[in-house]
This record gives C-alpha cells, sequence and structure tokens, in this order.
C-alpha cells in the first residue's frame, strides 16, 4: 500500500532520534498487551487444567500442575446419556453447517437481486432488509415458538436451520462487497454468452464472491455453533439438543451427582472445536473482521 | 445374579397377566384395564383368545434423575440389557425401554413433561409417554389429572400387592378413592452427622447420645454453638434444615390463588438468618458444588438433614475420595466412608419421595403392571435394595425384618443400622399438606431469601421479590399473605 | 446508478431471487412478531396441565409490564456499560497503539489471534467457566488463587454481592468483545489518510493532539457503529447471566436481564405478559437506535444540517464528474 511507505519515511526520522518517551510508551504497550493476553488465556488454562484433575481434587483448590484424570473425565463425560455430548456435537455440527451455507448462499443471492435488478421495490426491499437487520430475534420467539409447535417442528433441527436463510447482515456484508468488488460488466458478458441467470449468478457470480463468503460462512458457523436461546426453547428431546443446552444443563444438574471434573471436561468439549478452527483460519478471521466492518 | 432371585416369579406372573389381557373384549367400564389395550386388542381379533394382546414396542419412561433408572437397571427382573450410554433398557418381553431425563430444577421437569402430556393425543404410539415419575412437591398436580391411570382399575394391582406399603405413600397419590401412582421408597429424614466431629465438639459419635443431645432445636442450636467454637459449621447451607420447618406446616402452601406463607417457614427464616450471622453454616445452597464439597473429605459440616435418597444415592457418592467412576471404592479408607452416622433430629420430617405413574393412553400396561408390581410391591426385591444399596424401600414387613436383624449395618454409616431408625419414623410421616405448587414455593422462596441471609437486602424486600418471582412461576396466582 | 434499460427485462429476476429471503423472513420473523404482538393483548397461559385463555384483556399485560420492565431494562443497560466503557476505551488504546507505525509493535499477529479469540467462545459455555471458576467457595480456583496470594483475607463471595456478579457479567461481555472492537477500529483508523498526520506532524502536534484531533473525528462514523452494534447486542444480553445464575438473576434480581425476564415467562408459558414485554422490547430497540444514531451524528465538526446536506451534494457531484471520466 502506498500509504505505509509514506507514512514509514516520516517515522523513520522520528526513530532515528532515540526518544525515551517512545520507549516508555512501548514499554506501557507491552505490559498491558501482556496483561491482557493473560486474561484471555488464564481462563482457557485453568479450564484445561481442571479438566485433567478429579472431582475430589477440584475440591481440594486449585492446583495449577495437571493431573492424570483427563481421559478418566472424557469417558465419562462422553458416556453419560444424560448429557449426550456426542450427538450434541453431532447436532451442533449438522445446524451450524447447514447455517452458514444456507445463509451465505442465500444471502449472497438476494444482494445479487438488489446489485444487479432494476425493478419497482428494490429500493423499498432494500429499506426494509436494513430496518429488519438490527432486530432481536428474541422479539418475535414467543410467537415462533408457537408457529414451530403447530407446524409440529419442535424437537427437530429445522427451526434453527431454516431461519437462517434470511440474514440481513450477511446479506448486507455481500451487497456490500459487490459495491466494491463485481464489475457490473462480468454480468453483460455473461448475457452475451447466452447464460441464464440462475446460472451467471451460480457459475460466474458466486466464484467472485468466494473471499467473503469464505468470511461469512466462518462467523455463520460460530454464530450457530454458539446459539443458545432460541434453541433452548425449541429442543426438548435429548437427542436433538445441542451443545450450548446441554452446557447451561450443568448449570441446573440438581439430583446428578456434581463431579466438577465432568463439569470442565463438558465445557472444554465445547469450545475446543471452535478454539482449534480459530487458530488455524485466524489471520483469514481477523482479517474478515477487519473487512467486513470497513465497509459496514 | 439379583435379577435372577425374582425372574422366575416375574416371569410366571407376567404369563399369567398376560393372559388376562388377551382377553380383552369385555365392555369398558367393566373393566378398565381391558379397556385400554382395546384398540390392540381388536387389531387382533381372529386370533386365538390365548394369544397376549400386541404391546407398544417402546416403554417411554420420563424422569428426573437416574435414581428409579440405576433402580430399575440392577433391579427389574425383566431386564435383558442397558445400552452403554443407559439411554435405553432391553427387556425379556422384546420392549425397549427409552429413558427421557430432564433436570428437575426450576419446574424444569414439570413443564417438559406439561407439555408432552399435553400432545400425548397426537403424539405416536412409540413415543406416547409410558411412564412417568412425580415427586411429593407436585404429585396432586398429576394424580388430581386424567393423565395418570388408577394403579387397581386400570393397571391391575390389587390391594394385596399393596398392602404392604406405607399408607402415606398411597394417600398422597390417591384422589377421590382411586391410586394413581406408587412407590419403591418411603422417605423419612434423619440428620446425618459426622462421627469424627461428633466426638470432637460432644465427646461421643454414639447416635443415640448424638441423638439426645440434638432432640430439640434449643439443644440443636447449642451443639452448633459447640461446633462454631471448635471451628466446625453445624449445617452447610441455608437450606439445609428447610425441610424440617416446611414439612410440619398447618396449611399447604396454596389456598385458592392466595399464597399462604407458614409461620414455620418463617421460622426457617428467622433461625438461617441467626445461623448465618453467628457462622453456624457455611453459606452455601442446595446441590451447589461446595455443599456437594462440605459432604466429603474436606467438610468441615457437623451433619446434613436427608432422607434416605439422600444417603445412598449422594452423600454417599459426595463422601469419597477417589469417586467410583475412576476405580474408587465404597469401602473404609476412601474418603470419609464410615464416618457418617445418623439420628433422629430434633424434629421429624420427610424429604422428596418418588412415585411412578402410569401415562394415559400407554400401549404398554402389562409391562407397566410388572414394573409396578416387581418394583414396589415385590417384598423380596424391596429387601435386596435396601440391603444393596441401603435405600429404606416401601414394604413395611421387609423394613421392619431388617430393622430387627442384629446383623444388618451399613458400612457407609460406620455400621450402624439406620433402618431401624427410619422404621421409627416412616410411620409418622403426613403428607396431607403437600400441593401442587409446592416445588416452585419452595425453590423460590429458598432463592429470595438467600439474598437475605446473605445481607444483600433486608426482610421486606425479600419477602416482596417473594411475592413478584411466584407470580411470574404461576401466573394463576394472585397474592401472597404473611403469617401476622 | 447506471442501469441499462434493458436491465428492466430482468427485473422479475429480482423478485426471484429476493424470494426466499422474503418467504422466509414472513414465515419465521414477521409472522411471529404479529402473533407475538396479537397474543400480548391478550391473557393466556398455562397452569399446570390446563390452558387459560385466550381471553382479551386489551392493554392489561403492557400496563404491568411497563412497571416491571424498567427495572430489568436498567439493569441490563448497567451490565452493558460494565463491559463496554472497558471495551471502547482499551480497543482505542489497542489500536491507536497497534497502527501508530512509530510504535512499531512486534507480534502483533500473535495478540491480535489471543484477543481476537474470547470473540468465538460459546457464550454459555465461558459463563459456566466463570460460575465455576468464580465460585464463592474458599477452593474455587479464583478464590484459592487470590487467598494464597495473600490478596484476600477470605473467600470473595462472587455471586452473592450485586457489583462482583454485575462485574462478572461485565467482564465477560469486554473479554468477549474488546478484541474485536479491536480490529474494527484498527480498520477504521488505517483507512485515515496518511496525509493528515503528516501535515500535523509538520505543526508539531504530539501524537495525543493528533489521536484526538485526526482519529477521532474520522473514525467517528465506526465508532457510532460500534456502539450501536453493541448497545443492540447488550439489550439482548441473555446467555452469560442466564447461565452465570442459572436463570435466576440474583442477586436480589440485579442480574435479571429484559430477555432473562421474557424468558422466564416464556418458561411459565404466559404468552400475554411475554408478548407484551416482547413489544416493549421490539420498541425500546427501535427509539434507542434512532436515538443514539443522530445524537452522534448532529454534533460533526458543528456543520448544521444545511451544510451537511450541501457537502454532500457536492460529493455528490464530484464522484458522478469523476465517474464520467
Amino acid at each position: 500500500m502506498p500509504n505505509e511507505t509514506k507514512t514509514a519515511a516520516t517515522t523513520t526520522k522520528a526513530s532515528k532520534i532515540h526518544d525515551p518517551m517512545l520507549t516508555l510508551q512501548r514499554a506501557v504497550a507491552y505490559i498491558v498487551l501482556f496483561i491482557l493476553c493473560f486474561i484471555c488465556l488464564f481462563f482457557f488454562y485453568v479450564l484445561i487444567v481442571n479438566a485433567t484433575h478429579n472431582n475430589f481434587t477440584i475440591q481440594q483448590g486449585f492446583d495449577p500442575m495437571p493431573r492424570g484424570s483427563f481421559a478418566n473425565n472424557f469417558y465419562n463425560t462422553t458416556h453419560d446419556a444424560n448429557v449426550p455430548i456426542l450427538t450434541g456435537l453431532r447436532n451442533s455440527l449438522i445446524v451450524s453447517a447447514a447455517c452458514a451455507a444456507l445463509s451465505v448462499y442465500f444471502s449472497a443471492l438476494t444482494a445479487y437481486a438488489i446489485y444487479a435488478y432494476d425493478f419497482k421495490l428494490r429500493k423499498l426491499a432494500f429499506t426494509v432488509i436494513l430496518l429488519i437487520m438490527t432486530m432481536p430475534t428474541q422479539v418475535s420467539a414467543l410467537g415462533f415458538l408457537n408457529l414451530m409447535d403447530s407446524m409440529k417442528m419442535t424437537n427437530t433441527l429445522w427451526p434453527l436451520i431454516l431461519p437462517s436463510i434470511a440474514a440481513p447482515t450477511v446479506f448486507f456484508f455481500m451487497k456490500q462487497y459487490m459495491d466494491s468488488s463485481l464489475p457490473r460488466d462480468i454480468i453483460d458478458a455473461a448475457r452475451i454468452d447466452g447464460s441464464g441467470e440462475f446460472h451467471t449468478f451460480n457459475a460466474v457470480i458466486l466464484p467472485i464472491l468466494k473471499p467473503a463468503m469464505a468470511v461469512q460462512a466462518i462467523f455463520g458457523f460460530v454464530g450457530a455453533w454458539n446459539n443458545y436461546f432460541i434453541p433452548a426453547l425449541i429442543i426438548n428431546d435429548a437427542k436433538w439438543k445441542t451443545v450450548p443446552i446441554l452446557v447451561a444443563q450443568l448449570r441446573s444438574a440438581d439430583f446428578l451427582k456434581f463431579d466438577m471434573g465432568k463439569v470442565y471436561m463438558m465445557i472444554t468439549i465445547a469450545i475446543l472445536p471452535v478454539i482449534i478452527v480459530y487458530l488455524l483460519l485466524s489471520k483469514y478471521i481477523v482479517r474478515g473482521v477487519a473487512l467486513g466492518s470497513v465497509k459496514g | 445374579m439379583k435379577k435372577a432371585i425374582s425372574l422366575l416369579t416375574a416371569t410366571a406372573m407376567a404369563a399369567t397377566m398376560l393372559a388376562g389381557c388377551g382377553g380383552g373384549a369385555a365392555s369398558s367400564s367393566a373393566a378398565p384395564a381391558a379397556d385400554s389395550t382395546s384398540t390392540e386388542a381388536s387389531s387382533t381379533t381372529g386370533t386365538d383368545a390365548e394369544a397376549p394382546a400386541e404391546e407398544g414396542k417402546v416403554l417411554n419412561i420420563w424422569c428426573w434423575n437416574d435414581e428409579f433408572q440405576s433402580r430399575f437397571n440392577d433391579y427389574y427382573p425383566g431386564v435383558v440389557s442397558v445400552a452403554d450410554d443407559k439411554s435405553t433398557t432391553e427387556l425379556d418381553n422384546g420392549v425397549t425401554v427409552k429413558w427421557t431425563i430432564n433436570p428437575n430444577d426450576n419446574n424444569n421437569y414439570q413443564n417438559k413433561l406439561d407439555e408432552a402430556l399435553l400432545k400425548q393425543d397426537s403424539a405416536a404410539d412409540d413415543d406416547k409417554i409410558d411412564i412417568f415419575l412425580i415427586e411429593a412437591d407436585y404429585a396432586l398436580k398429576y394424580v388430581d389429572s386424567d393423565y395418570t391411570l388408577d394403579v387397581k382399575g386400570d393397571i391391575g394391582l390389587t390391594d394385596d400387592d399393596l398392602k404392604d406399603q406405607y399408607q402415606y405413600t398411597k394417600d398422597i397419590v390417591t384422589v377421590d378413592g382411586v391410586q394413581k401412582g406408587t412407590t419403591w421408597q418411603a422417605t423419612p429424614g434423619l440428620f446425618a452427622y459426622r462421627r469424627s466431629i461428633a466426638k470432637d465438639v460432644l465427646g461421643t459419635d454414639d447416635p443415640t447420645e448424638v441423638q439426645a443431645a440434638l432432640s430439640d432445636w434449643d439443644k440443636f442450636n447449642t451443639v452448633a454453638e459447640q461446633a462454631a467454637a471448635k471451628g466446625y459449621k453445624m449445617l452447610s447451607g441455608y437450606d439445609d434444615s428447610y425441610r424440617t420447618f416446611s414439612n410440619n406446616v398447618s396449611a399447604g402452601w396454596v389456598d385458592g390463588t392466595t399464597v399462604k406463607v407458614d409461620p414455620n417457614i418463617m421460622s426457617w427464616v428467622d433461625q438461617t438468618k441467626t445461623y448465618t450471622d453467628n457462622g453456624y453454616n457455611n453459606k452455601t445452597s442446595l446441590w451447589s458444588d461446595q455443599w456437594a464439597a462440605d459432604q466429603g473429605p474436606a467438610g468441615k459440616v457437623f451433619g446434613f438433614f436427608y432422607s434416605t435418597w439422600g444417603i445412598n444415592f449422594t452423600l454417599l457418592g459426595n463422601s469419597l475420595a477417589t469417586p467410583e467412576s475412576e476405580g474408587g471404592k465404597q469401602e473404609v479408607g476412601n474418603g470419609i466412608f464410615g464416618d457418617y452416622a445418623v439420628c433422629q433430629g430434633p424434629q421429624p420430617y420427610y424429604w422428596g419421595g418418588t412415585w411412578i405413574c402410569a401415562a394415559a393412553g400407554t400401549d404398554n400396561i402389562p409391562t407397566i403392571k410388572d414394573v409396578m408390581y416387581s418394583l414396589t410391591c415385590d417384598s423380596d426385591i424391596m429387601t435386596q435394595i435396601t440391603k444393596d444399596t441401603q435405600d429404606y424401600t416401601n414394604s413395611k414387613s421387609a423394613m421392619d425384618a431388617i430393622a430387627a436383624d442384629p446383623t444388618f449395618g451399613s458400612d457407609f454409616l460406620g455400621g450402624q443400622n439406620h433402618i431401624a431408625l427410619f422404621a421409627e419414623v416412616a410411620p409418622t410421616i403426613d403428607m396431607s399438606n403437600a400441593g401442587p405448587y409446592d416445588q416452585g414455593c419452595n425453590e423460590t422462596f429458598q432463592s429470595c431469601f438467600k439474598d437475605y441471609f446473605d445481607g444483600t437486602v433486608d426482610l421486606d424486600t425479600a419477602k416482596s421479590n417473594f411475592e413478584d418471582q411466584i407470580k411470574v412461576k404461576y401466573p394463576e396466582l394472585t397474592s401472597v399473605e404473611w403469617p401476622a | 446508478m447506471k442501469t441499462k434499460s434493458k436491465g428492466m427485462s430482468y427485473a422479475k429476476w429480482g423478485y426471484i431471487f429476493l424470494a426466499p429471503f422474503f418467504i422466509t423472513f414472513f414465515i419465521f420473523q414477521f409472522w411471529p412478531l404479529a402473533t407475538t404482538i396479537y397474543y400480548s393483548f391478550f391473557e393466556y397461559f398455562r397452569s399446570g396441565l390446563k390452558i387459560i385463555g385466550p381471553n382479551f384483556v386489551g392493554m392489561k399485560n403492557y400496563a404491568a409490564m411497563i412497571k416491571e420492565v424498567p427495572k430489568y431494562f436498567g439493569n441490563t443497560m448497567i451490565m452493558w456499560l460494565m463491559g463496554f466503557i472497558p471495551q471502547i476505551i482499551v480497543s482505542l488504546v489497542l489500536a491507536a497503539w497497534f497502527t501508530d507505525l512509530r510504535l512499531k509493535l512486534r507480534f502483533q499477529g500473535f495478540f491480535k489471534t489471543v484477543i481476537y479469540m474470547p470473540n468465538l467462545i460459546m457464550a454459555s459455555a465461558f459463563a459456566m467457566l466463570f460460575f465455576t471458576l468464580f465460585s464463592n467457595s474458599e477452593t474455587g480456583p479464583i478464590n484459592s488463587i487470590l487467598l494464597k496470594l495473600g490478596i484476600v483475607a477470605e473467600p470473595v463471595r462472587w455471586l452473592t454481592n450485586v457489583w462482583t456478579a454485575r462485574g462478572l457479567v461485565g467482564l465477560m461481555n469486554f473479554l468477549m468483545w474488546f478484541g474485536n472492537t479491536t480490529i474494527i477500529l484498527m480498520a477504521a483508523i488505517m483507512g485515515v489518510d496518511p496525509g493528515l498526520y503528516e501535515a500535523a506532524q509538520l505543526d508539531g502536534a504530539s501524537s495525543t493532539t493528533m489521536f484526538w484531533r485526526i482519529t477521532i473525528p474520522l473514525i467517528r462514523p465506526l465508532l457510532v457503529y460500534t456502539l450501536i452494534t453493541s448497545l443492540i447486542g447488550g439489550l439482548q444480553m441473555f446467555d452469560v447471566p442466564q447461565v452465570l445464575t442459572n436463570g435466576k438473576g440474583d442477586p436480589n434480581g440485579t442480574t435479571n436481564t429484559i430477555i432473562m425476564y421474557l424468558n422466564q415467562h416464556l418458561y411459565s408459558k404466559n404468552y400475554g405478559t411475554a408478548g407484551a414485554i416482547s413489544v416493549l422490547m421490539f420498541l425500546l430497540c427501535a427509539v434507542l437506535c434512532v436515538i443514539i444514531y443522530f445524537t452522534l451524528t448532529q454534533e460533526d465538526d458543528g456543520l448544521t444540517r444545511q451544510q451537511r446536506k450541501a457537502e454532500k451534494a457536492r460529493i455528490k457531484a464530484a464522484k458522478a464528474a469523476a465517474k464520467h471520466h
């Protein structure tokens, strides 16, 4: 970027002079960053360590050294029919993957409709979508619950998946991305080649949107993975419960013998998959956040 | 092995029973049991009258923890195999038991159960609830509804089958003379104390002498003071003594649409506030991890009010240093196994109790009858349960026999025969004040007054919080009356 | 927009492509919202196994809830601010440091990766984790550490004390969002024309002055964006306090948020009251966003509305001119 070279040139001047204030500021910055990182990581450290302890050693107070109960806790946690974490993981995976795919595909389609075509209700449609973008889903939860009940969709995963077809924030991101990176000439060129509109979208437009779709897919996945409010209202049947419901259930594990080793293991299982994916993709994710914001 | 004991009798019984149901073409009012299976019966018309009616292949059981599940899996004679994750149990008659477990806390179990029962009519046969369990705190709500079947008229148990059960366990689930549920346990309450701490504080760990020192609340308070002086806590949490007060009330929680707080409940508030301010308790809450820890090897709490299930199901597990899931054994040397003993405490009370109900609409009447008979009426099985698990079971003759047996003793309780103590208290249990709102009222009351004990709010705020929250929980309740 | 006249013949495709979105929206959001509003005028709840209502009661549910909701709105806002104020301050400072080329901070990739991580954590699991870590007992992990280090003399009763309980919720919200905000603000700061800084530097401006005089005014739109999205997120606060307090909002209801209160009524199957809360919440969200948006955009460098309009028109014209070239 040209910006960087310019500023770099001006700053070399400053750095040539050994500025004690600057050194001090840098030291402060590192200390603050270190503390923040410590806080961020510390809780996870305690989590992982305690997942290697058994109930009794946890009750003794915190001991920063890991112990050998990890495998045991894992076995107990994955073999407890009351908190079926493995089916939970499966359900969460299905829901999150489906949500990510649906929201990205249909948001791109919707954005493309607004971007590429001129029709009477275009402005209105755009305004409506922007208006509902800020509407929390909770305000219609009651009606949603009733509707799913009368459609016999409670205790299925459909109510968690289908609504993601209408994802205004993803739409908005896609629309912005198209405005900046999708040349209209491509559409015209495709038309001249005799490509049908739907085919054009799938074969020509979608590949161009790949970077934006990847970023939004990750966020869509994580969002659905972590969703708790609506799933908790819709799913009662243990075989369709998603991970967050099972985790929250730990909080009210009344008569269940309180095994803290199992509790820490459950939290670990709930958190770890996302963390691993994040660490693998962190570069793209962090870039994606920045990308989304500048345009948003 | 346990299963083998009564397998023979059970199969014999099941056979006769099934045969009986097979003839279910009789008119409905005369034979309600046959009525429930008449749809199946009609579908098999033309076949041999001796052939058993076709039973649903899935027996759905709803409950809120694995207490009944483990009783069932360990003691029901018809069990063939249990799934690895315990989500299903296969029976020898080809029926698969499907367990649905929802936590009890905050009316959760009741709400989910209500929802399922309301849909019972439209549910597919294999999705219909066949058996659900209920607790004393809300038993009335279900037994006083059309969703439960008559254990005699519909299911087919006889007065003779039920004669050995404690009367109160039948009364609480009986409405207008019709008994709608049955239970395998009687739940008299006792005070379980740590022998080592009693020795330190009172100079003795003998149950009779400890009981003498704790026989009324004044004495109990004195001991609390002595224990505190030695660095112990008399009780762990705010709610520990709650049941001893709430079971000795003069009227039920709700009258019409008015919640009437009993003076005795307010005595609990006063006592607990005093205990908290004087440092006689450890400020924990029921079922919290801290409360559980207080019952374990590191605990410094004198004792816990517990009923039968609490001792074998909760206290025992909490007392071990190496949990059973890690290969720890139930034996002296593992944690504080053997360091507890029980006495009657300052006031008789009961706590909890689980009843088995058959849901209207079930297609598994024969199996349900067999389950109810085996697990709540068969005194051989009941004796075995008590001997194995120390649970106090619902068979007067069996319990009296164990109580009188000088060779019986609980290793967990240092060799004490706690059944003898339970047997004294059990006949005195009176659940006539139980009502459908008890769980919500008890939980909300405890949770609202926790803030008061903690010093977060004053008494009046705690009261008004209770008034607000109980109305959120039960929209039909309109007002709350406090004792003068 | 340069739309070609022949684009009109494709108009139907616009409708076709929009259809999935609007059909889904109608079924899963609009219709439920409409029924929610409808029920809010009825007495309609389940009493055990019996269903009471629906009986039309007019504004009765609203009359009752308008008295209750402000308290929960207050709780929600307090806990939101306890997270948001540190969040915006820390994020601004970090973003300024990260983008400050004179500071030349190293390991930026590592720092960014770590501070963003909590954003992806399942809120319910995070709250459950905090519940176990900040246990009241002396053997709870945090308490046992504080006791060992001699920072406190007796165990802190985190979830019993009003301000520590709220503080924990605020802390969790802060941890979950400050990394995200930092990255957004960094992007905004990097978008500022470096020429402005150069000029200021030549005039001898300190970096603090530049930060306040150049950076802040220029990234204001993104600050507003952050504020609005965070506020809307804050109003929906549920998972963290719900799991942390087991749905009770203890102590003394001070961590009970609007959505938790709504959930308590949904839980009791009280559709009338829950409907009224939903509608109030809906109105609140709409109003708040509008108010904040306008108050924050009005003080734009002292320009009047008229002037800003003129400015906008000028930019538009310039853009159009540029396009023609």
